[in-house]
């Protein structure tokens, strides 16, 4: 039980979250459960990032460039979540609904 | 240590598993926010103090809250019936599996990810806090993204109000 973490440990769990979050993205019907998947996977490559700098050491210090790119990252997915949501809610006002499978005027 | 991680790895995962199960979409979103508080929990482990606090004030605090709001306003109901679409099912399980075996075939191959959390070194003066360091950065190396993001979210704010307008002119 007591052996260290290592990176591994934490680049497995970054990957199993990502293929959980690509799964829902394929597999969900509803529009804002697959934006909330699409969070998931993002979320997921945030902890690469930071595992990443953590086992970078630099002068007995964390490279803090990872931290910086996750930030970026945190204030773009804000950004997309709110566009996301206007146009989703645009969306129920013109064809009441949010299923994927029945917005498919432009697919014929 | 080693303990807690598995515990909060274990709820990061079950928290996403969540989300791609529960029929209705308000219990999706609260498996999320599960979710988001393990991967917080992760993040403070890796000794990234502010990411893991601002994880759970942008994502669990305001993003989710905002999905919870919509979800609200726009009433959705739960699918009735679990029919998945059987060739999305198969290349949802396809894709996630070849993306696992590549995950294990790289990490089995190269031997970086088997370094163990290398300690830092203790702190040394009042400004050697992590908030301290991407403070830093980010308002000497990184000033131009920063002026980039901010007019993004300009851009983000406008295009909303643009978009909830009930009809445009």
């Amino acid at each position: 039980m007591e052996s260290a973490l290592t990176l591994n440990h934490f680049l497995l769990v970054s990957g199993i979250l990502f293929a959980i979050g690509l799964a829902g993205v394929l597999l969900r019907r509803n529009l804002i459960v697959i934006f909330m998947c699409l969070e998931l996977m993002l979320s997921a490559a945030n902890l690469t990032l930071v595992a990443f700098s953590r086992f970078r050491l630099e002068d007995g210090q964390p490279t803090y460039d990872g931290h910086v790119l996750l930030f970026f990252i945190i204030t773009v997915a804000a950004a997309e979540v709110a566009v996301g949501l206007a146009i989703i809610v645009a969306l129920f006002r013109s064809r009441e609904t949010t299923d994927v499978t029945k917005v498919n005027t432009m697919k014929y | 240590m080693t303990f807690l991680f598995y515990i909060f790895a274990a709820l990061a995962l079950f928290g996403g598993m969540g989300v791609v199960i529960c029929r209705n979409p308000v219990s999706s979103a609260f498996s999320m926010v599960v979710s988001f508080l393990g991967l917080a929990a992760l993040f403070i482990q890796l000794n990234a103090y502010l990411v893991g606090i601002l994880q759970i004030l942008v994502y669990a605090g305001a993003i989710m809250v905002l999905f919870l709001f919509i979800i609200m306003l726009l009433d959705v109901p739960k699918e009735e019936k679990r029919s998945f679409p059987i060739l999305g099912g198969l290349g949802a399980f396809a894709i996630a599996g070849a993306f696992a075996l590549l995950l294990v075939s790289v990490l089995g191959k190269s031997d970086i990810g088997s370094a163990t959390i290398p300690p830092i070194e203790a702190a040394s003066g009042p400004g050697n806090t992590d908030v301290h360091r991407i403070g830093e950065l980010l308002f000497s190396q990184y000033w131009f993204p920063v002026q980039i993001v901010g007019i993004l979210l300009l851009v983000a704010t406008v295009g909303v109000v643009v978009l909830s307008k009930k009809e445009l002119k």
